[in-house]
């Protein structure tokens, strides 16, 4: 009876434990967005029934009535548990399924009113696949996205790997920081370039001008991407063993012959996971393009929505959207590919001298940093302040409140509009993805399948689909009531949603498959009802993780510019990117200021989500 | 030679290394042993060069090392965890340090071949690293050390992941092998028996102070600190009460603190004693936790000839394979004392013991 306890305890830590060593540390945050780590084949058996296994048979009267309340409420729980199960089914499948498979038989020749004999085939596709201007458009797609993937790689490689070895005052704040470019709106990015080539004399007519070129295109990318390398390669970099390091060293290898041979090959799993992200986002890429390329560079993002905006010219739009959903399906399916040759597990001892020394290459880590993240945002702040003579002014922002003819409403109130939608959207978000992980999570184990597959296949899928498929998707069909695009303001905060979803879902299923199913087990057995067990074990796992999400979803929908340009502009549905848009759009100066007014109010605002979650949250969120 | 003089290492408060002076002949084995947190890995960091010295110098063949990085030193170094590079195979994981001097393919192909078949592992040259047993992941970081030939070979813990018996075999064949190749190795354990069994020499270290240096039988003989007493598995360390000498081997000279071996017992013939303690050597308890001994003068003693008896229950008896480990209460006095014996004994028997005096070895503290 006195060893009962202990040889339990002392078992469940062996049989803990290999759970614990095949999880390399980089896959708590490399293998989430792209391909989370099949580690949790064994999820626990549902509680309910280990409850009613370790009821004692001898039970006295309360304990029967106890029995009975816990059965109860566990046949309540199953019940209910099919509710948001179901919200979430036909939430997704309302406002992402049928959008985008619209989409796709809109682009396969379908849905022309007879025009092909109702027959869908490969018409609209063959004709864009055929023609040379999209298959350059496609092209350039492609290389922009890969150079813009090499261009950020080797920019935050070097920081990444500072971050990850170097032990400083402040290096979580450094880390959260980095990390605000990541979520900042596309549109507030591109005018803070805009605002960079202007400083820098960059963008006249002179000899060394990057303005509409693709170099604007690439450093945005970069601006943008960093945080992604930094925290997935820097978290792999931190949890890779220092001593084979210094083991290379003393065996005769230079500092660069160490990193070429003992760093690099290991940091390749992390290395390929962060690319394909950058990659996918570069791809997809669609306010910096339309802002930075100008009229001239146009990627598949931009095309369709010439065509199905400019143009009218849906059946075009919805090719363009087949060819983007197949490179981006590819390239997962490559990624889950890559992911599958698991990395080899390294176990760093703690409490290892930290490494000194290293001050140099902090400062100058930290200094490029400064510069390519911090710069674009300061020039952004100086000229919201610029006076037209010179001089520093807040007139930009009081004008914010004023009405221009170029918008349906004032600035400030697409700023507020954008608040408002932001709240039911992180909300939606949440709730719906919350359902999903949960419905994920509970067939995986009853299935027996891995989890981190299903996850996968069901949701990444929408964070690889572009905001602005799913935006041309939400407008061919919701076109009539109850939920008409052209009149239903809810479409907004929904739209915001499904980009949303995808985040929160990423955010919390780490979390939640974190939870040992050992610990639920244990607290049964301690006498804890399956609800009970949920409450106490598995809500406080879940809240930080579906706090993280909701701010993410409420910074995605702040910022949120390609599915929101689909929606027909009205007062009430003008957001702060699509005003920061409109205004940019126009030349001159004359609303310049107040465009870069806007912009940083955008800019705070959505930083301060995001420090505020980062500094909560830690890097136990999966998003990056 | 590596000559390692005042070195002074620190992290915030905690000083690592607190003035270290350490000679390494050539050819020469010397164990730095100590407890963890003693400061001995960091000492092989910084010969290596991995760790700055804050205050001192290490020089190799009287040259100062300071300017000279890492990758230039020439010295081996093997980790416990033995930090093999887990994305290449053996042979690749022993030729690296080859590569990183340019020797050409052939010489290197050679030499790779020479040191797996040195460490017992000819024919494991295309084995991937993770289906390596612990031993074999073992040998194959001491061939990738061994393979450059470097001037100094460094050990930290190498067999401190192993467990008890390979290490056992394992010792034995380092030292072997250390002694056929005649490298100089500068070995860290904290495993007092590993030391002991490879190194000509053997420097204690404590708090980030080397405090003892010798043969490993003379470091044992005569610890000098109780500190290191204990820390080499003294249990008997007791204070002599500071009236008269004591006429014990070294003892024979002042007060102070000593450590008698636990194989300094000889069991008199019965179990009963034969003959009650000298009426002059009384033992009582002395202040604090350590045991206090009182012992009669030299003359009384000399007279009785029994000064070296001591007559004690048994506590306490456990098995130790060859020995019985006998926990004893000294009759006068309440001390324990542990003493293996080749004989067993019962809980409460008494027993009646003469103490070997080049046993008992004074301390300095």
């Amino acid at each position: 009876m006195t060893l009962g306890p202990t040889a339990g305890w002392r078992s469940c830590f062996a049989e803990a434990r290999p759970e614990a060593e095949s999880q390399p540390g980089h896959r708590q945050a490399a293998g989430s967005v792209i391909a989370a780590p099949p580690q949790d084949a064994a999820s626990g058996p549902p509680p309910a029934s280990a409850q009613d296994a370790a009821e004692p048979a001898d039970a006295s009267r309360p304990a029967a009535v106890k029995q009975l309340a816990s059965k109860l409420a566990a046949a309540v729980l199953r019940r209910w548990q099919v509710v948001p199960a179901a919200a979430a089914v036909v939430f997704m499948g309302l406002f992402f399924v049928w959008p985008v498979g619209a989409v796709i038989h809109r682009g396969l020749g379908g849905g022309l009113g007879g025009g092909g004999g109702g027959a869908a085939g490969v018409g609209g596709l063959g004709e864009v696949l055929g023609s040379a201007s999209h298959r350059s458009v496609i092209w350039f797609t492609l290389w922009q996205a890969a150079a813009s993937t090499a261009l950020t790689v080797l920019v935050a490689l070097p920081a990444a790997g500072a971050l990850a070895r170097l032990r400083f005052r402040g290096r979580r704040l450094v880390r959260a920081a980095a990390t605000v470019p990541f979520m900042l709106p596309t549109v507030v990015v591109a005018a803070a370039f805009e605002g960079v080539f202007n400083r820098l004399g960059l963008a006249g007519d002179g000899g060394l001008s990057l303005r509409h070129t693709v170099w604007a295109i690439l450093l945005a990318h970069v601006f943008f991407n960093y945080a992604v390398v930094l925290r997935i390669v820097g978290a792999h970099w931190a949890s890779l063993d220092a001593r084979i390091e210094d083991q290379a060293r003393v065996l005769g290898a230079s500092r660069l012959g160490v990193f070429r041979h003992v760093v690099l090959p290991r940091l390749a799993p992390s290395l390929a996971a962060a690319s394909v992200i950058v990659f996918l986002f570069s791809f997809t890429s669609f306010g910096v393009v339309l802002i930075l390329g100008g009229p001239t560079r146009a990627t598949i993002e931009t095309e369709i929505y010439r065509y199905a905006i400019r143009r009218l010219d849906f059946s075009v739009a919805a090719s363009l959207a087949i060819v983007q959903l197949a490179a981006v399906l590819a390239l997962v399916i490559v990624s889950i590919l890559m992911e599958r040759r698991r990395a080899a597990v390294e176990q760093p001892r703690s409490g290892a001298p930290a490494p000194r020394g290293g001050g140099p290459a902090l400062a100058v880590n930290l200094a490029v940093m400064a510069v390519i993240l911090g710069l674009p945002l300061a020039l952004l702040v100086e000229r919201s302040l610029l006076a037209g003579g010179g001089g520093y002014t807040l007139r930009h922002y009081s004008a914010m409140a004023q009405q221009v003819s170029l918008l349906p409403d004032t600035a400030l109130a697409a700023l507020l509009n954008s608040v408002k939608f932001a709240v039911p959207a992180a909300t939606l978000a949440v709730v719906v993805g919350a359902a999903a992980v949960v419905v994920v999570l509970r067939s995986a184990a009853r299935t027996g399948r891995s989890a981190a597959g299903l996850l996968d296949v069901t949701l990444t899928l929408p964070l690889g689909t572009s905001a602005v498929t799913v935006g041309l998707g939400l407008l061919l069909v919701l076109d009539r009531p109850p939920i008409d695009i052209r009149t239903a303001v809810i479409v907004v905060p929904i739209a915001h949603a499904v980009v949303g979803i995808p985040f929160v879902v990423r955010a919390l299923a780490p979390t939640l498959r974190s939870v040992s199913p050992r610990l639920r087990e244990a607290a049964a057995v301690l006498g804890a009802s399956p609800l009970r067990v949920r409450r106490e074990v598995d809500l406080p796992a879940a809240a930080r993780g579906a706090a993280v999400g909701a701010g993410f979803a409420f910074a995605v929908s702040l910022g949120e510019f390609g599915a929101t340009s689909f929606i027909p502009r009205r007062p009430e549905t003008l957001t702060a990117p699509l005003a920061l848009f409109r205004l940019l759009g126009t030349p001159g100066d004359a609303l310049r200021g107040q465009a870069m007014a806007l912009a940083v109010s955008l800019m705070v605002l959505t930083a301060a989500v995001v420090f505020l979650m980062d500094l909560w949250g830690d890097a136990r969120s999966g998003v990056i | 030679m590596l000559a390692v003089k005042d070195a002074r290492v620190s992290f915030g408060d905690v000083a690592a290394l607190d003035g270290v002076d350490l000679q390494v002949e050539s050819g020469e084995i010397v164990a730095v042993l100590g407890p963890s947190g003693c400061g001995k890995s960091t000492l092989l960091r910084a010969v290596a060069g991995l760790q700055p010295l804050d205050a001192g110098e290490i020089r190799w063949d009287g040259e100062d090392l300071a300017a000279q990085p890492v990758h230039r030193r020439d010295f081996g170094l093997m980790f416990q965890e033995h930090a093999l590079f887990a994305h290449r195979d053996v042979s690749a994981n022993v030729a690296f340090g080859l590569r990183m001097k340019r020797l050409d393919a052939e010489a290197r192909d050679r030499r790779v071949e020479e040191v797996l078949d040195l460490v017992g592992l000819a024919g494991y040259r295309r084995r991937a690293i993770t289906t390596l047993s612990g031993g074999e992941a073992q040998r194959v970081a001491l061939a990738r050390s061994l393979a450059p030939e470097p001037r100094l070979l460094m050990l930290d813990e190498p067999l401190g992941s192993l467990d008890r018996p390979r290490r056992e075999q394992l010792t034995a064949e380092l030292r072997t092998l250390l002694r056929r190749v005649g490298v100089t190795a500068l070995h860290v354990s904290h495993d007092h028996d590993e030391a002991f069994a490879v190194a000509d020499r053997v420097a204690l270290m404590q708090s980030g102070r080397i405090v003892r240096i010798g043969a490993p039988a003379e470091v044992w003989r005569d610890p000098r600190l109780a500190a290191t007493a204990r820390f080499l598995g003294h249990t008997n360390i007791v204070s002599v009460g500071g009236r008269g000498e004591v006429p014990w081997g070294r003892l024979s000279v002042a007060a102070g603190r000593a450590v008698i071996r636990s194989d300094a017992f000889t069991r008199l013939a019965d179990s009963e004693p034969s003959s009650a303690p000298a009426p002059g050597s009384g033992w009582s308890t002395g202040s604090g936790s350590e045991m206090g001994m009182e012992i009669g003068s030299e003359s009384s003693a000399a007279a009785s000839g029994s000064a070296d008896l001591v007559t004690a229950t048994v506590s306490d008896v456990r098995f130790r394979g060859d020995r019985f480990e006998l926990h004893l209460r000294t009759e006068p006095g309440a001390f324990q004392l542990v003493a293996m014996d080749a004989q067993p004994a019962r809980v409460g028997q008494r027993l009646s013991y003469r103490l070997d005096p080049d046993r008992i070895a004074r301390l300095a503290d």
